[in-house]
């Protein structure tokens, strides 16, 4: 099966283009609403049956100046028959809300690709703020493209005229008219849009009715209007998917939702510390408004008191949670090493984001593996495991909470901007299906001491305080069995060992690595982690559509790596870690299994581009 | 099953201590600490497996090794914020967090401040002794300037911290402060912190043999004591001296207060303030009053409850319930928009 994604024209007649899929980007100033605008087409795409993956890219200021370049916010998805939780890489119809957009974002649109711009906000002063020198709408700029120009603004505004908004009001409704033309253009069901600003304006129903008035009015001026030329609509393939019911989902609510199933699963209360920290802030604002299905959320007052308040509602027998991101995570780092002492479960969820330092706190990047897997003081070992998807996000909080329950220590999640922003479909699961792994708390006092460690697990016993006659004292000073402080020598040398086996030993209760494509020997194996799967499964589909024996190694577990992964890796010729980041995984692989790895390493913010490891690979393949 | 409840035994002092050796230095002020917990542990008649002891480093914090209830020996400054965790996950646990001047006041600064503003219905002691013991010596946030150790040499520069205004000034609803020696007046406020709903702030200062010895002589020495200490006491007028013949007024004119002799310059014991420990302004005069000038006040500052944190969001998840018509998990991941995707043959089919 050819799973390119080029452009297939239709036979002329046809006013559609037929594509196998599509990536739409809506650029704007920050105030613009492009991420709520892309959120609605990304609603509209699903309910058509599409696979979808979508990328949010934003200034870290809230309403940057206006007119600027660096006040663009972008929002991507790729949507069609495959996409493989990848946004894609070029753009087939760019949405340009000013000058600014189109400056930006004119260098991601293919050849060919379809522009639509609001010429009502290409006024001199504008043009001048976004650098242009010359009106790129009237010179040669454009000229290999299809543009679409109206002046949205005004043509809102007479949209939304008889609501009697006030100017600003009235303008604002412009992303609505755009979504409405864009919504013509891919043959969408403007319903759940409208639906959704009569719930979202349901106490200003005026501003709702100006909104649908928008709406429409742009979906029928694709209707009606005289288009450049005959293929500015598209057809783009439903995907082949499996059947069931489905929503879309960013890794944000996934990673929520997936920390309140996995605490039911294992039937535990939870308890969610939090510091507020982009990337990361959603997922507490998502589980502060669960109320109703007993979640404690507790914004504390910084990073290190919130994995504190986590520490202690797991040593009172909740599930404790913290999320944050790099920065955030640096702070928390002695008192996870105090998890790891006194052998409690938690689970610290790094949503990672562009560093070091403050770096760039809007911006993807995965470069906090080292921090995760070393960064603490002293012989610190615990479990790591990442997510590779926005959906992918529910299924790894569960297992992070079933690792950190069964085997009493902390559980590093990483996932990153990129995904937690991210939506695409998601067969929603039935909770009621999925495997339990209920926690037992030690009762007995017969025989008790703290730190007894299981045979098969190596985990102590978890004890509820209140439990009578279990009554003991644990802490981060050195103990023994009884949790008394010890200075003995050989008890340190004893229990430093035991931490060790206890997280390597996680690697018997963890699947074995599989393949997501490819053969398990062959020339080349690409190895990731984290969301590059959908660029690295994209790029290696279409080099073995090309007859290349190259093949996707995707990791959940990071630390402790799956038992096979040194044999399975030994099995290719060349291995090839790409990552966003200067070589961290292939820092490990490197050091664990003395294996050649090679890195591909990108650290721009952006996510890989699938062309990006097709040509990494094809260059990897030509020096042997 | 059923099985009848079983008359509880009432423990004894002894019953809270554990099987570990106090490793304290001898004659160290935190023995007679220890020692009134326990006494009060088993006068109000708290289980062993109920009660949780929670504290960050220092000396004072080993202090949950010596009792036998659950105890959690956690990394330094923190203690409150591990407590925070522990009581909302389970607010039936009577908790107790044990810290001293550098853990509390120093790198925990910003724990206890936030943790007495949002009323944890917790007991925090903090024990005193104006210097950092474990580490060998250094001045504390407590220590009075000029205060000669190994990091100050020349004298340490720093305007001390007074932990009483520091607890007031967060916002805490019970401020008190003891003395480790006066065994009554300390189990006297153990009792009080322990009956007050919400968090309770129990200063104690505490005698460091090693390396403050006799830093609080000045108003705990026998000779001294009842001419530089005010006892206070809720609805009594703030009398000290060894007659009881001195006493604190407003000072005419001003907002400030005065020490006067009763029967002096036409004073009499009416003209002396009445404690009320509900009025935040007396309480931070009290709390203010100068070492050298006047006594200090000794008692409950301050106590004014008010609903604690953890029973008002325990309140918010029952109302969150009582409106919601949500149901379970599955019913959250179905909220909003979904759609069903039929397989190949149905669609084929249809």
């Amino acid at each position: 099966m050819s799973s390119s994604t080029a452009v297939k024209l239709a036979d002329g007649k046809n006013a559609h283009r037929e594509l196998e899929s599509v990536v739409v980007r809506f650029a704007g100033d920050s105030g613009d609403g492009m991420q709520l605008t892309g959120g609605q087409f990304t609603l509209a795409t699903a309910l058509a049956g599409h696979d979808l993956a979508t990328f949010a890219d934003f200034p870290a200021e809230i309403r940057a100046p206006m007119g600027t370049t660096f006040g663009v916010s972008a929002f991507q998805i790729n949507f069609g028959f495959h996409v493989a939780s990848t946004s894609g890489d070029e753009v087939d119809v760019l949405i340009a809300m000013n000058p600014a957009a189109l400056k930006v974002e004119l260098k991601n649109l293919i050849p060919g690709g379809a522009i639509i711009v609001d010429v009502g906000c290409f006024s001199a002063r504008l043009l001048q703020k976004a650098g242009y020198e010359r009106n790129p709408l009237t010179d040669d700029t454009l000229d290999q493209y299809h543009v679409i120009q109206h002046d949205i603004s005004k043509l809102t505004l007479q949209a939304v005229k008889e609501f009697g908004l006030s100017k600003k009001d009235a303008v604002r409704c412009k992303n609505m008219w755009t979504l409405g033309l864009v919504y013509w253009m891919f043959g969408r069901d403007r319903q759940p849009t409208i639906d959704w600003l009569k719930n979202k304006f349901s106490k200003l129903p005026q501003l709702a009715e100006a909104n649908i008035a928008a709406l429409n009015a742009g979906h029928a001026m694709g209707e009606t209007a005289e288009m450049p030329d005959d293929s500015t609509a598209y057809t783009v393939q439903p995907a082949d998917i499996q059947s069931g019911l489905y929503r879309t989902v960013t890794g944000s609510e996934a990673l929520a939702w997936g920390l309140v199933a996995g605490a039911e699963l294992a039937g535990l209360s939870f308890e969610l510390g939090s510091y507020p920290i982009t990337p990361a802030s959603t997922i507490l604002h998502i589980l502060a408004n669960l109320k109703e299905y007993d979640i404690v959320t507790y914004q504390a007052e910084d990073e290190i008191a919130a994995v504190c308040f986590a520490i202690g509602a797991s040593y009172a027998g909740s599930i404790g949670v913290t999320v944050s991101s790099g920065p955030g995570l640096a702070l928390k780092s002695e008192a996870i090493g105090l998890a790891i002492s006194t052998e409690l479960p938690l689970v610290i969820v790094n949503v990672q984001r562009a560093g070091p330092s403050t770096g760039m706190p809007t911006k993807t990047e995965q470069s906090d593996l080292y921090q995760a897997v070393f960064g603490r003081n002293a012989d610190s070992p615990l479990a790591v495991i990442s997510a590779h998807s926005a959906s992918d996000c529910f299924d790894a909080a569960i297992e992070a909470i079933r690792i950190a329950t069964r085997f009493m220590t902390p559980v590093i999640l990483l996932t990153d901007g990129y995904t937690a922003n991210a939506a695409e479909p998601w067969q929603i699961p039935d909770i009621n299906k999925m495997p339990r792994f209920p926690v037992k708390f030690h009762t007995d006092a017969k025989n008790f001491a703290p730190f007894m460690h299981d045979e098969a697990t190596l985990a102590r016993p978890w004890v509820k305080p209140g439990t009578p006659g279990l009554e003991h004292r644990i802490g981060g000073l050195e103990k023994d069995d009884t949790g008394n402080i010890s200075y003995n020598p050989a008890n340190h040398q004893r229990m430093t060992e035991i931490r060790a086996a206890k997280i390597a030993g996680i690697a018997n209760h963890i699947p074995l690595q599989t393949v997501v494509v490819g053969e398990e020997t062959g020339r080349l194996a690409v190895v990731g982690w984290g969301s590059t799967y959908g660029p690295i499964n994209r790029a290696v589909s279409r080099l073995r559509a090309d007859g290349l024996y190259v093949s996707h190694i995707h990791l959940r577990y990071i630390w402790p790596l799956p038992r096979n992964l040194g044999d399975l890796l030994a099995g290719f010729s060349q291995v090839l870690v790409p990552e966003m980041n200067n070589g961290q995984l292939l820092t490990l692989l490197r050091s664990q299994y003395l294996v050649a790895a090679e890195g591909l390493n990108k650290v721009s913010g952006q996510p890989f581009k699938i062309s990006e490891i097709e040509a990494a690979v094809r260059e990897q393949l030509e020096v042997q | 099953m059923m099985s009848s409840p079983k008359p509880v035994e009432k423990l004894s002092p002894k019953d809270f201590a554990s099987d570990q050796e106090v490793r304290w230095c001898p004659g160290c002020g935190d023995y007679a600490i220890l020692k009134a917990v326990q006494k009060i542990l088993a006068e109000i008649g708290a289980s062993k497996e109920n009660t949780v002891f929670i504290s960050g480093i220092g000396c004072a914090s080993r202090f949950p090794y010596y009792v036998d209830t659950y105890g959690f020996h956690t990394i330094h400054g923190r203690a409150p914020a591990i407590a925070t965790g522990v009581k909302l996950a389970n607010p039936d646990l009577d908790v107790w967090v044990v810290s001293g001047d550098g853990d509390a006041l120093s790198i925990g600064g910003n724990h206890l401040l936030h943790t007495l503003r949002r009323n944890i219905n917790i007991q925090i002691l903090l024990l005193n002794n104006e210097i950092y013991a474990l580490t060998k010596g250094q001045y504390s946030p407590t220590s009075r300037t000029s205060t000669r150790t190994p990091s100050t040499p020349m004298g340490s520069l720093e305007t001390p911290l007074a932990a009483a205004k520091f607890a007031l000034g967060s916002g805490a609803r019970f401020v008190a402060r003891t003395v480790e020696t006066q065994q009554t007046h300390l189990l006297d406020m153990l009792r009080r912190a322990h009956r007050h709903n919400g968090a309770s702030f129990l200063e104690i200062y505490q005698n460091c043999l090693v390396y403050s010895d006799g830093v609080f002589s000045n108003f705990t020495a026998k000779d001294v004591a009842a001419d530089k200490q005010l006892l206070v006491e809720h609805g009594k007028p703030l009398v000290f001296g060894r007659d009881r013949e001195r006493g604190l007024r407003l000072k005419p004119g001003t907002l400030d207060i005065e020490a006067v002799v009763i029967g002096k310059d036409g004073v009499d014991e009416a003209d002396l303030l009445v404690h009320d420990e509900t009025n935040p302004g007396l309480a931070m005069m009290l709390a203010s009053m100068h070492r050298k000038m006047m006594p200090i006040a000794l008692g409950v500052l301050y106590c004014d409850p008010a609903p604690s944190y953890e029973s008002r969001i325990m309140a918010q998840v029952e109302e969150a319930k009582s409106h919601s018509t949500n149901g379970d998990l599955n019913s959250l991941l179905r909220r909003g928009h979904t759609w069903v995707v039929k397989d190949k043959q149905a669609k084929a089919d249809a």
